[in-house]
Formats: C-alpha cells, sequence, structure tokens
C-alpha cells in the first residue's frame, strides 16, 4: 500500500486542448503522477509504443477523431491498460460504449482535479 | 398580418365564387337546351294538332252548309221544274207544296212566292201578307232575274226581319219567270251558332261586301280585322281552308280559320283568341317552366351550399397545412439553437476547465512556496476561490444548455416530465428574475415516465412558461408549475397570478394568428402550434382564466408506452 502511494504513476493524457494538457499535467506532477502528453490520438498512440503506461486519460471529443476508435486502438495494442475518459455533458452515451469497450470509467468535462486525481489512483490501483 | 388575412379571404371568395358559376353553368345548361328543344317540339305539334283539328271542323261546316244550301235549291228547282207558272200561281196550290215542303224539311221553307219578269209578286204562299209586292229595285231580283239558280244574301226585305231566299228562274209563254223560297234565318243560323270551342271559340258567314249573314255569338265589327285579306283570295283557293294569326281590335291574338260557301260568295269564319285556342298548351308551359324554376333554385341552392363547403374545408386544410408548416419551422427553429447553444457551451467549457485548473496550479505554488507570512494570503485564497466557484457556475450553465440542446430530437422517447420542467425552470429563471417573477414548483414525485417527443412537449412547456412570463412582466407575480397523476393521464398545471385573459378572447386563444399581443411582437401561432402538439399526442389542454387574478393552464398528457403511440 504504502509502495503504491509512493511509487509515481505513469499517465498518459490525451486531449486536443494544449492548455487543459499543459496545466493538468503540472498540477499532476505535485500529486506523485508523471504525465506524458498527447495533443493528439496518432501522438498517444505513438508515445503507447514507446513507453508503459499505468493509465491513460483520453478525451473523447478531439477535433477530427473519434474517441472510441482511438480506444480501441489503445486495446488493441495494451489489453489490460486503465483507460479514463475524459467527455463533454450530454455526451455519457458515448462514454457508456467506451465503458463497454473496457475503458475503466468516465469523468465529464470539465472536471474537479482532485476528483481525477482519485480516479486514476483508483484506476491504479484496480490494475495492479 | 391583417392583410394576409383579407388576401386570403379574397381568394376563398372568389374560389367559392368560381364553382358557384362553374356548378350553375354545367347543371344549367343542359337542362335548359334539353327543356327548351323539347318545348319547341312540344309546342310545334300542338300547334299544328289544334290547327288541323281547326281546319277540319271548318271544313265540315263549309261541307255541311254548302250541302244544305245545295238541298234548299235542289227542293225548289224541282218544284220549278215539275210544275208550270200556270199551276204555281195559283196561290192554294202554292200553298200546298210549302206545306208539303214543311212537312218534309221542317220549317226551314218560310215561305214562297212567284214573281214575274217585271219584278211583281203574282202569287204568294207564307205567313206574312206580301201578295202583290214589288221587287223590280230589290237587289236579289236584279240578280236572280240573270241567273238560273240564285241564293240571295241575308237581307231584312219586306218584312223587316233577316232571311234570305233562294230562286229558280224559268220560261213560260216567252216571258221570264222566278220561283222564289224564304230560308229560315234561325234554322239557317243555327249552323254556324252551335259551332263554340272554349271560351272564345265561335263562327259566322260573311258576304263578299264583308256583311254578316249569320248572327255572331259575340259583338264584332267585321269591316274591320283579317277579314278583308280572306275576301282578297283568288278563285283558285276557294276550295282551300285558310288560316290567319292576327290580332284584333283589343290587342288580343286571335286565330281565324275561313272558308269560302256558295262558290266564293260567302265567308265561313271561325274566330278564336289564341291563348284560349291552345289554353292547354300554355297551362303545360306553365307548368313546365314552375318546375324549371324550381329545380334552377334546387341547384343554385345545392351549389351554394355545395361550394361554400367544399371551400370550408379547403380552407381549414390549408390553415392546419399552414400551422403545421409554421410548427416545423418553430421545430427547426429551436432545433437549431439547441446546436448552437451546445456548440458555444462546449467551446466554452475548455477555455473555462483551463482557468479553472490555472487557478487550481496557484493554489498549488501558494501551498509549496512559503507564502505563509504574505499578508494578503487570505486574499489570494478567496480570489482562488471565487475562480473556482465561478468556473463551476460556467460549468452549470453550459450543461443546462447542453440538456437542453440535446432534447431537441424529436424522436418519441421516455421522458420524466419533472426533469424536463426543471431544466426549463432553470432556463426560464434568468428572465424571470429580471422581470421580479418567481417560479415554484410543486412535483408530485412519484410521477410515471411517458413516451413522447420530448423536442415538442418542451417546446409547448417553454411556450405556456414564456406567455405567463410575457403576462407578470410589468408588475411580477407569482409562477406555479405543479405536476400530477390522474387515473391514466400525467397532469401539468401552469398558473400565473398576471392579469388574465378576457372571456371573449379565451375562447379564440387556441386558434391560428389569434394574438392580443402588438403587431410585430407575436405571431400568434404559439398556443396553436401548443394546441396541436398535445393533441397529436392524444393530450388535451384547456385554459381558465380570472381576470385580474390569473391564468391556468392545464395539460393532461396520456400514460403509455411506445408501442402504443
Amino acid at each position: 500500500m504504502s509502495e503504491n502511494q509512493n511509487k509515481r504513476i505513469r499517465l498518459l493524457l490525451v486531449d486536443d486542448e494544449k492548455g487543459f494538457v499543459d496545466i493538468i499535467s503540472k498540477r499532476m506532477s505535485k500529486r506523485s503522477i508523471d504525465v506524458t502528453k498527447a495533443y493528439s490520438g496518432t501522438d498517444a498512440l505513438q508515445a503507447l509504443r514507446k513507453a508503459d503506461f499505468d493509465v491513460v486519460v483520453l478525451d473523447l471529443k478531439m477535433e477530427g477523431m473519434d474517441g472510441i476508435e482511438i480506444l480501441k486502438l489503445f486495446k488493441k495494442i495494451v489489453p489490460d491498460l486503465a483507460v479514463i475518459m475524459l467527455t463533454g455533458h450530454g455526451s455519457e452515451e458515448a462514454a457508456r460504449d467506451g465503458i463497454n469497450f473496457g475503458a475503466f470509467d468516465y469523468l465529464t468535462k470539465p472536471c474537479d482535479l482532485e476528483e481525477l486525481v482519485a480516479k486514476i489512483k483508483e484506476a491504479y490501483r484496480q490494475q495492479k | 398580418m391583417k392583410n394576409v388575412k383579407h388576401d386570403s379571404s379574397g381568394y376563398y371568395r372568389s374560389l367559392t365564387r368560381k364553382m358557384l358559376l362553374t356548378i350553375i353553368i354545367v347543371s344549367f345548361t343542359p337542362m335548359i337546351m334539353v327543356s327548351s328543344i323539347i318545348l319547341y317540339q312540344f309546342n310545334l305539334s300542338y300547334h299544328e294538332k289544334v290547327e288541323a283539328h281547326l281546319e277540319e271542323l271548318v271544313l265540315k261546316h263549309k261541307q255541311n252548309i254548302d250541302n244544305f244550301l245545295k238541298e234548299k235549291l235542289g227542293d225548289i228547282r224541282f218544284l220549278g221544274e215539275a210544275f208550270c207558272c200556270e199551276e204555281l200561281t195559283e196561290e192554294s196550290f202554292l200553298q200546298d207544296k210549302l206545306v208539303m215542303l214543311q212537312q218534309e224539311f221542317g220549317p226551314v221553307f218560310v215561305d214562297l212566292g212567284v214573281v214575274n219578269a217585271q219584278g211583281f209578286q203574282v202569287a204568294y204562299a207564307g205567313p206574312f201578307k206580301l201578295g202583290k209586292a214589288r221587287y223590280s229595285d230589290a237587289q236579289w231580283f236584279k240578280k236572280a232575274i240573270k241567273s238560273k239558280y240564285f241564293i240571295s244574301d241575308v237581307f231584312l226585305g219586306l218584312r223587316g226581319l233577316p232571311h234570305f231566299i233562294v230562286t229558280v228562274r224559268d220560261n213560260w209563254k216567252s216571258e221570264q219567270w222566278i220561283l222564289r223560297a224564304t230560308i229560315d234565318f234561325v234554322a239557317f243560323n243555327n249552323f254556324v251558332k252551335n259551332i263554340r270551342i272554349g271560351e272564345t271559340g265561335f263562327a259566322y258567314i260573311l258576304n263578299r261586301e264583308g256583311n254578316f249573314q249569320t248572327k255572331p255569338y259575340f259583338n264584332i265589327t267585321p269591316k274591320k280585322g283579317p277579314y278583308r285579306d280572306f275576301l282578297k283570295i283568288k278563285e283558285g283557293d276557294l276550295k282551300k281552308v285558310h288560316m290567319i294569326e292576327k290580332k284584333d281590335e283589343s290587342g288580343k291574338k286571335n286565330l281565324y280559320v275561313a272558308a269560302f260557301l256558295k262558290n266564293g260568295d260567302w265567308l265561313l269564319v271561325y274566330q278564336q283568341v289564341a291563348s284560349d285556342a291552345f289554353a292547354d298548351l300554355n297551362k303545360t308551359v306553365g307548368v313546365a317552366i314552375v318546375i324549371l324554376l324550381l329545380g334552377a333554385f334546387g341547384i343554385i341552392l345545392t351549389a351554394f351550399l355545395l361550394s361554400k363547403r367544399m371551400v370550408h374545408h379547403i380552407s381549414v386544410a390549408d390553415q392546419e397545412k399552414e400551422m403545421m408548416n409554421k410548427q416545423i419551422i418553430e421545430t427547426g427553429k429551436l432545433a437549431s439553437v439547441g446546436k448552437l447553444a451546445a456548440g458555444i457551451a462546449h467551446e466554452i467549457n475548455n477555455p473555462v476547465a483551463i482557468m479553472v485548473e490555472e487557478s487550481g496550479w496557484i493554489g498549488d505554488l501558494l501551498e509549496e512556496e512559503e507564502f505563509g507570512e504574505s499578508e494578503n494570503l487570505d486574499e489570494f485564497e478567496r480570489a482562488l476561490k471565487q475562480i473556482k466557484t465561478q468556473g463551476h457556475r460556467c460549468k452549470e450553465i453550459t450543461h443546462k444548455l447542453l440538456s437542453f440542446a440535446r432534447k431537441t430530437d424529436s424522436r418519441a422517447q421516455e421522458v420524466q416530465i419533472n426533469d424536463l420542467i426543471r431544466e426549463l425552470v432553470e432556463l426560464s429563471e434568468q428572465r424571470a428574475k429580471y422581470g421580479k417573477i418567481a417560479i415554484h414548483t410543486n412535483f408530485q414525485e412519484d410521477l410515471t415516465t411517458i413516451y413522447l417527443a420530448q423536442s415538442e412537449i418542451q417546446q409547448v412547456l417553454l411556450n405556456l412558461i414564456n406567455n405567463a412570463v410575457d403576462a407578470m412582466e410589468n408588475k411580477g407575480g407569482l409562477l406555479n408549475i405543479t405536476t400530477g397523476l390522474e387515473e391514466n393521464f400525467v397532469v401539468i398545471k401552469i398558473t400565473d397570478n398576471g392579469p388574465g385573459i378576457p372571456e371573449s378572447n379565451l375562447s379564440r386563444i387556441f386558434e391560428p394568428f389569434f394574438t392580443t399581443k402588438p403587431i410585430g411582437k407575436g405571431t400568434g401561432l404559439g398556443l396553436s402550434i401548443c394546441y396541436g402538439i398535445i393533441q397529436k399526442m392524444g393530450g388535451e389542454i384547456d385554459v381558465e382564466s380570472v381576470i385580474g387574478s390569473g391564468t391556468t393552464f392545464r395539460i393532461r398528457l396520456p400514460i403509455k408506452g411506445p408501442l402504443e403511440s
């Protein structure tokens, strides 16, 4: 338990909103989470091939991309990957679809950071 | 608005007129044509029939009279040839012969006389004392002495009574003498007197000078009128029956049928007023015209009612179509507003999220660095908290917009009316607040969900809420929304305490284009669309209003599953 808490979580954050990704990664690093930033699905796939991650946070609504398709690709590469989805309000249906395709959970945007961190930690623990 | 209404009512009026005219023309033309042809043919054949009948009548009488005259002449001829002058000038012998004739033929022969060449009556048998009368200057004598047989015109003669005579001339001892017989006028007159048809038909006989030879039933002046036309007829046509239709002195159209008697000396005329002669025809024509007029009236009435009813149906259909178009436009508007709102909400979400996170980052940094001594630390923390709070408020607003936009979907789905109203109230609250209007809700919590098009019921409720807010906007007020269950219906009541609706407007409030808002402000379609939507859902909408205390709109929606709807 303590080992878990001390060990930094490797997180891949995928969102096309650069400002959001940047500030979240800064705040996460203060909460013992190492964030790898990806501004698009392709970035994310490359990152996923290069390194191992404990948890992925994936924005479902990015310009020119279908979040669910990216989720399926992730799951193909790393089947037991814990993915937390971020959705806009009102697109919970897509998020529920995502859970059917193996996502861990979803949060609606804009979400509280502490909530997100709690969810990431939960996912990390579950995966272990 | 007014103009449009005026134009359309003109359009419907002209449509009614056109239909009316078409129906009338199409049904009248054949009716009139057929009836006129039939009437014309009937008229023609009836005329022919009447004329033929009259001609036959006149011809028959002409022959009768001619035969009568011939017979009488024959009797006298026999007398003149059988006995010599000497025998006949003996008055007792003559008297015997008269009695014999009267016994044989009745009182047709009034008297007998023998006149010598000088015009003196040498013998006489009869009721008058005409013993030695002198006829040398009499018209008849002058003619009679010149021909073997002679029948005179009617004249008064010495006795002063109308009569006519038949004469036979013979020779005795190279002296000419004449046997004459007077024919009873009454007996002769009866031949024509009895020719009576209808009320105005009668006959008489004229001589070549146009003098009556019989006593006419009606008083007429023979010198005038069409008799002269007949009298002009030439020798060749004397045997035929002639017919003329002409107006008499009183201006009435008369039918004259004439035939010559006595080798063209006399003219038998039958005269009848045309309207009397054709009375049956005129009666039939009258009945036909009455039937035609009644038929025409029936056709016009039917055409009028039919075209009125059809145009009414057309106008109702047009109105429904227009309403549906407007509803589609309204729904479309709402959907595009929804899409726009969703877009904006989504776009705003990201910068707001970044702002909130950045402020959170400042908070993180403040905790880390030793800012504990800073005298403005409390203010920093307060400001950051405020940014966070306001960020969340933005999030809530965008959430409301997004859930509104999501419900512009017009497909039927499971709807929880309470939730829907809650969201609509949240959307309207800001506007209500500006109008000093408080919105209270009183929901039945265990309300059944119903299956219907969310966007449509949302449109109805939003419309009613907006109307209530409009009504109370100037003075402020209270808007009360309640939900409840009644048997198989979900009941929604929207009550305001605004100025109320006058009774005269209340009955028209769901009519399309009815509005009390100033021109340009309201289309008058809102409530009629609401009415249409609720009807389509199988529900009911009604309104109660009391002037000065407010208005309540009540909607009843049937609870039914997806299959039933």
